[in-house]
């Protein structure tokens, strides 16, 4: 019997023949009828028209039948709601029936049909069906309830399904377990702060007995479960990871990665001098491998899994280089992926072999993995100092081949050797510059214009092959425009005197013929920096660079751990959290590593002055941005020599004048804007790289977050006895980003007050009222008035002692009353002042030690979580924690609504009620205010 | 969770189509089509994200099969899951192709609505499935109440790969040890990598709901065994059988795996019929059967001239089967003259390669081509990438060394035991990517 007849169609009035072929009174015409109309609705034809007609073949005993009209139901009973009723009847029988098979079909079917009348009645045999007899009724009911909650998530809980469904959890039967787990799971997502699932090791104990029983798809359902788990403390983790260990075995990949998530999220907890750790660490790496002999598709989600875990954990594969070299036939999917794992354990030990494969590669065709394979031997240069030399020899003789992509993507990466190994390559820049002409893409451009500008002083007609670059100056891409800009900077502080034309060719090209501000606003800083004080331009623009790291590509620390724990999911593959991806409330919730419970806590004190003294307070390495920040990296900001720092201008630049290589005429040149810059432009300069210039100009105003932000009590700020019978209390708070001032007037004259008004005096951070007082009706005698004024930063700047000094006269029908009173610092803390991690550590090290000022805070009895929740709320965002010996040290990062970044590392020791708390920055007399705000957040 | 099945041909039209969750519209189907199959440059992922709709898709033939969501699924667990779809279908109806589909489409939908339920893989062991979807349409109403509650009772149940009541005149069972044995090795006869990736396949014809134990020449066994020296096999000597360290193994889903971390024991109540009992991987103490030694020499820029040697490593007792020996040449290849002791050799210009055959070969022999490769001249800049030598063949042992030593057999409650039980072991190795480069 062939089915296929059914796709071929019959041209005119195929409706209705259809029609009439379901109407027939032969079951097997009907049959064949309702195959046809399953056919034209699988090749995308609208066949809801026949909707009464199939409905009512649904009454029959032919199971095959009746499946397929439950099909065609599931599919178009939403365009036709009321008709859909007519089936309602036929599904409350059939839930009925004997046969469990139909029951269960039945049950599975209903729960498919979203219209809402269809699903009052679908609770009733669902209840039933919960508690049927039959496992695969029940099974099927479980995840129905799932479906149920899609439609209508109220009306399951009204129900109660959700109890039941949690009872399901101890069904005898391990297939009921496992849907029902997948049901709660799922569920559990969409209501992301509902104790649904309630693991507890009781709940975990049957999971993990199911585990051993069920289909291979429900251990997979039961183990992803179990990820979400966090055990109590590292005996739990432990023994629940001796029985997870046995999966790795499984003949399905997806239960080994799912038990593999299980393990590597528990590990987190053990203490690493466990022999058990260490036996766990050895189990992991053979199943590894052998996701790589599955099929190609499986292949890939394996190895960009084995991506996540080498770099969380390096040890765990650093002997199994081999099976990561890529096979002729390998799809090129799998061989981009390997490469990159290849690069990732390259050490020492291995690297001839992996040099010697990586030539291999390079005379590959594909493109895409040649230019890899290229990139990869300029990083194995880069992360073994040893190979180096071969590194560096084996890229020139890739670029004898003269294959235009090869050679591109050599100097890309003989690039970052120089920076890593300043002085000792040089040599080859005859070679590369051989190949000016060839290069055609910007990034290989931008590298070579960088190798130019930064050996300038060693080619002898650099300002040649500069010059020759300019000509089509608007033609290139930002990327080299930018490079070009500083290189021939480079090259002027370098030889001033030959090249005088060529650098005010190239700032007049950026800033005056440039629609792109980046360049205009790199320009003019040049320009400014070239024209004022060409001795700081030297040792900002010449200053020495940072080494570039080890490692350039990977994932950031935290993004790392919430990807650990979606070991085997689609994020995984991505490499993205879920919520990058995935729509709506599923996902959101961002999944944590648990923390290392201290079985062996020491109570040794630690260092307080070595932690302090600005050592990193993080041991993993740090990552230099790759090449979308270069613009920040290449502007040199970060290594500006700390400038003096403060609300106050500088003006230093003005009075060394003297020296002006440029000739008048430039500041002329300048926008009167810039000429007027912002008072608080020198402390920004040293804003931290990531947030580039549009830091400097950023004057708070962030998004909104309506949070328990800390709100000091009102106090009383002028009193009646001073202002004629006019009392003023109030406070200063944050809300959605918005800083206002509460103020309660209260009138204690005998007479009506009317018409107020208000105004700041100058102050610290140019606060100023956003509106007018808004008190519109009178103010009778005994009454009061709550009012709150919305205040901006963009008031004039004057430096106030103490710095959260803020003078205010109040207008009103009678008189003017003046009164000062002092704000919390926290209000001007925006809310995007969560520093990238690396940036953090870069920062806190820029910092002078000099700017670092220590508190104590007594008496306060929060643990470290709680603290640092508490202080999110006051936009003090934590960004890393660390424990040390029982003490926590939390690294947090404040920025001010000027611009200004304050770090601060503060330690918790467990029942130890006075902490320790560091500020750094730039502006150090802020710290003492910021010390304050600590104070009160904390202790209210 | 999985939102949705497509099925395609190559054309890109849609032959099954099964939307499993609301936010899976009719466009969907669409976007995959235009995007993937229709995509003008080679597939550079198995999984492809449009529109914030993630695709998983795998090949075969000339279909596509594409799995849709939107979700974070678990993309290990979809991978896996289209390839049993694959197995299911491809045991109820042969080789996956446009006709067998169009064919069986209502089977297939009737496969898709139990297998899959709310985008959650449900029971897909085609053991059981075939006790209930046919290609005729169950008769339930034939059905006794007894048989229905059985086949629910399977397909939920702990055992859900073996029915009760099977039986048969005559206990029969049959080991097949296949290797498939790897290797990567540099010009100079280095070996860059080898492993051998194998798999235990069992035929097992027995009665009732036998418990089984299998047993093989694993190190960490035998070395515990050695240890408690009380087995009465140490009389036989484990000196003389060398033991081989498995790396990692795989278990079908009827083998008890914490049995096996616990005692390394692997024992199972075995599925009926064929099915893989175990997968396992070798990298240590491999015996290449084949050794390749190529030479490659430019005579001027257009004639290349190439020898090769091969040279058998076994006992020479046994015989080698299906030796094919491939030599990639230039795409600018003008003509091609071949000597080879032995065998056939033939260029084929549609495959760019030289290819040459020999039936049968014994062990600790050798033989040799060699062949005048005329060029074309071009003016192409990019070199030849000279793509590594490859081999196929077939050996009568495990090159990785794997020995089966026992596979005993309890049924209890049936009235055989284990000696009754006919039970054959045959061992065959393959070459998989068998490259040396050249």
């Amino acid at each position: 019997m062939t089915d296929s007849k059914y796709f071929t169609t019959t041209k005119k009035g195929e409706i209705f023949e259809l029609k009439a072929e379901l109407n027939s009174d032969k079951k097997e015409k009907k049959k064949e009828a309702v195959k046809k109309v399953i056919a034209s609705m699988t090749v995308g034809k609208d066949v809801s028209a026949l909707f009464p007609d199939v409905v009512n073949c649904m009454q029959t005993d032919n199971l095959e039948l009746k499946k397929l009209v439950y099909l065609y139901l599931m599919n178009y009973a939403k365009s036709q709601p009321d008709m859909a009723i007519m089936a309602v009847n036929t599904f409350v029988k059939d839930c009925e029936d004997p046969n469990p098979l139909i029951r269960a079909l039945a049950v599975r079917t209903m729960g498919c049909i979203r219209v809402d009348k269809i699903t009052e009645y679908l609770c009733e045999p669902l209840r039933k069906c919960l508690k049927d007899e039959d496992p695969y009724v029940r099974k099927t009911a479980a995840v129905c309830v799932a479906k149920l909650h899609d439609i209508n998530a109220q009306l399951v809980e009204d129900q109660g399904f959700l109890d039941t469904l949690k009872d399901l959890i101890s069904d005898s039967n391990p297939m009921v377990v496992a849907n029902a787990v997948a049901a709660l799971s799922e569920i559990a997502e969409s209501h992301p702060n509902s104790n649904l699932l309630d693991l507890n090791p009781q709940s975990i104990n049957k999971l993990l007995t199911a585990l051993n029983e069920c289909t291979e798809w429900g251990q997979i359902f039961i183990l992803d479960c179990l990820a979400n788990y966090t055990p109590r403390d590292d005996r739990e983790s432990q023994s629940i990871c001796e029985r997870v260990t046995p999966r790795l075995s499984h003949a399905n990949s997806a239960v080994v990665l799912s038990a593999v998530k299980v393990l590597m999220k528990f590990m987190e907890m053990l203490p690493k001098d466990l022999d058990y750790y260490g036996t766990l660490l050895k189990k992991l790496a053979p199943p590894l491998v052998t996701l790589l002999s599955a099929e190609p598709e499986l292949q890939y989600v394996a190895l960009r899994n084995i991506n996540l875990i080498v770099q969380k954990r390096p040890e765990i594969l650093k002997h199994e280089m081999k099976v990561f070299f890529v096979k002729y036939n390998d799809p090129i999917y799998v061989k981009l992926e390997k490469l990159d794992i290849m690069i990732r354990l390259a050490s020492q030990a291995n690297i001839a072999q992996v040099l010697a494969e990586l030539k291999e590669y390079a005379t590959e065709v594909d493109v895409d993995f040649v230019r890899k394979a290229v990139r990869a031997i300029g990083r194995c240069a880069i992360k073994v100092e040893q190979s180096a030399e071969r590194c560096v020899s084996t890229l020139l003789d890739l670029i004898q081949t003269k294959v235009n992509y090869v050679v591109q993507e050599a100097i890309v990466v003989i690039k970052d050797i120089f920076r890593k190994y300043p002085n000792k390559y040089e040599s080859v820049i005859a070679t590369l510059c051989e190949n000016l002409d060839s290069l055609d893409e910007p990034e290989a451009r931008a590298a070579m214009i960088w190798i130019v500008g930064e050996y300038a002083e060693r080619i002898d007609n650099a300002d040649e092959l500069l010059e020759s670059f300019l000509e089509g100056f608007h033609d290139e891409s930002t990327q080299v425009q930018l490079q070009l800009l500083t290189a021939i900077v480079k090259l002027f502080l370098k030889k001033p005197t030959e090249t005088q034309e060529l650098v005010q060719q190239v700032l007049s090209l950026a800033t005056q013929d440039s629609d792109n501000p980046d360049l205009r606003d790199r320009g003019y800083i040049y320009w400014r920096l070239l024209s004022t004080d060409p001795v700081a331009a030297k040792e900002v623009v010449l200053a020495e660079k940072p080494l570039i790291s080890e490692e350039t590509d990977l994932i950031e620390p935290t993004l790392l751990e919430e990807l650990i724990c979606h070991i085997g999911t689609l994020a995984s593959v991505y490499h993205k959290p879920p919520s990058a991806f995935v729509e709506g409330s599923r996902g959101v919730m961002h999944k944590r590593l648990p923390a290392r419970t201290g079985s062996g806590e020491g109570t040794e004190c630690p260092d307080v002055g070595n932690a302090a003294g600005g050592s990193a307070p993080e041991a993993a390495p740090s990552i230099i941005p790759s090449q979308g920040d270069l613009l920040g990296d290449l502007l040199n900001l970060d290594l500006a020599p700390p400038t003096t720092a403060g609300p106050t201008p500088s003006t230093s630049g003005m009075q060394m004048g003297g020296m002006d290589l440029l000739g008048g005429g430039l500041d002329s040149l300048m926008g009167a804007g810039f000429g007027a810059a912002p008072a608080v432009m020198p402390a920004s300069l040293n804003a931290p790289v990531g947030g580039g210039l549009g830091d400097l100009f950023d004057l708070g105003g962030g998004v909104g977050m309506p949070m328990g932000a800390y709100i000091p009590p009102k106090t009383v700020w002028l009193p009646a006895m001073k202002a004629k019978g006019l009392e003023i209390s109030g406070t200063f708070a944050r809300r959605a980003g918005v800083i206002q001032m509460e103020l309660v007037l209260t009138n204690k004259a005998m007479s009506v007050m009317t018409d107020f008004a208000i105004q700041f005096n100058r102050n610290s951070f140019g606060l100023a009222p956003a509106g007018p007082l808004q008190v519109l009706t009178p103010l009778g005698p005994n009454q009061t008035i709550e009012v709150s004024l919305p205040l901006s930063t963009v008031g004039p700047v004057m430096k106030m002692d103490p710095l959260n000094n803020l003078q205010v006269a109040v207008k009103n029908n009678i008189d003017v009353f003046y009164f000062s009173c002092q704000y919390p610092i926290s209000m001007l803390f925006v809310e995007d002042g969560k520093m990238e991690r690396q940036v953090f550590l870069a920062t806190w090290k820029d910092i002078p030690n000099d700017n670092e000022s220590q508190f104590q805070i007594q008496d306060c009895h929060l643990n470290s979580e709680a603290a640092s929740n508490k202080l999110q709320g006051s936009n003090i965002f934590t960004i890393a924690k660390r424990t040390v010996e029982g003490q926590d040290m939390l690294y947090m990062s404040i920025k001010l609504s000027n611009g200004i970044w304050v770090l601060a590392e503060l330690k918790v020791q467990a029942g130890n009620p006075n902490y320790t708390i560091s500020l750094k920055c730039r502006a150090p007399e802020v710290s003492q205010c910021v010390f304050q705000c600590y104070e009160a957040v904390l202790k209210n | 969770m999985i939102g949705g099945l497509f099925i395609y041909n190559h054309k890109g039209e849609v032959l099954t189509s099964r939307v499993y969750r609301d936010d899976i519209g009719r466009n969907a189907v669409d976007a995959f089509r235009v995007n993937v199959i229709h995509a003008r440059q080679q597939v550079r992922s198995p999984v492809t994200n449009i529109a914030r709709t993630s695709f998983f898709h795998v090949k075969r033939s000339n279909i596509w099969l594409a799995v849709v969501t939107k979700q974070n699924v678990n993309a290990a667990m979809v991978f896996e899951f289209l390839y049993k779809m694959c197995d299911v279908m491809a045991s109820y109806f042969g080789k996956i192709s446009e006709e067998n589909i169009k064919n069986n489409f209502v089977l297939i939908y009737e496969l898709l609505d139990e297998i899959l339920d709310f985008g959650y893989p449900q029971n897909s062991e085609t053991g059981s499935l075939k006790t209930f979807i046919t290609q005729q349409g169950i008769k339930g109403q034939h059905q006794t109440k007894e048989e229905q509650s059985q086949i629910t009772s399977q397909v939920t149940g702990q055992i859900g790969w073996r029915r009760e009541g099977i039986k048969y005149r005559r206990n029969e069972l049959f080991l097949d040890v296949l290797e498939s044995v790897n290797l990567l090795m540099s010009p100079q006869g280095q070996v860059l990598s080898a492993h051998v990736s194998g798999r235990v396949v069992m035929k097992s014809y027995l009665s009732g709901m036998p418990e089984c134990k299998f047993g093989m020449n694993d190190k960490i066994i035998i070395d515990k065994a050695g240890k408690g020296g009380v087995t009465n096999e140490a009389g036989k000597s484990t000196s003389g059988k060398q033991s081989i360290a498995i790396d990692d193994c795989t278990f079908n889903q009827c083998v008890r795996l914490s049995k096996f971390d616990s005692e390394r024991s692997i024992s199972f109540i075995p599925p009926d019929g064929e099915y893989e009992l175990m997968r396992y991987r070798t990298t240590k103490d491999i015996i290449l059967p084949f050794r390749v030694i190529p030479l490659v020499r430019e005579v001027g820029r257009t004639k290349l001239e190439v020898k090769v040697v091969i040279k058998s490593n076994f006992k020479p007792s046994l015989l080698a089967q299906k030796i094919e020996v491939r030599i990639p040449t230039p795409l600018n290849t003008s003509g091609v003259q071949v000597i080879c002791m032995k065998g056939k050799a033939k260029y084929k210009a549609s495959e760019n390669a030289i290819v040459w055959k020999i039936k049968r070969m014994a062990g600790m022999k050798e033989s040799q081509i060699s062949a005048e490769i005329e060029l074309l001249p071009t003016n192409d800049k990019k070199k030849w990438a000279r793509p590594p030598i490859s081999m196929n063949f077939e050996v009568p042992f495990a090159p990785s060394g794997l020995k089966v030593r026992y596979l005993k057999v309890f049924e209890s409650k049936l009235n055989y035991s284990d000696h009754d039980v006919i039970k054959w072991v045959r061992y065959i190795g393959r070459s998989g990517i068998y490259e040396t480069r050249c």
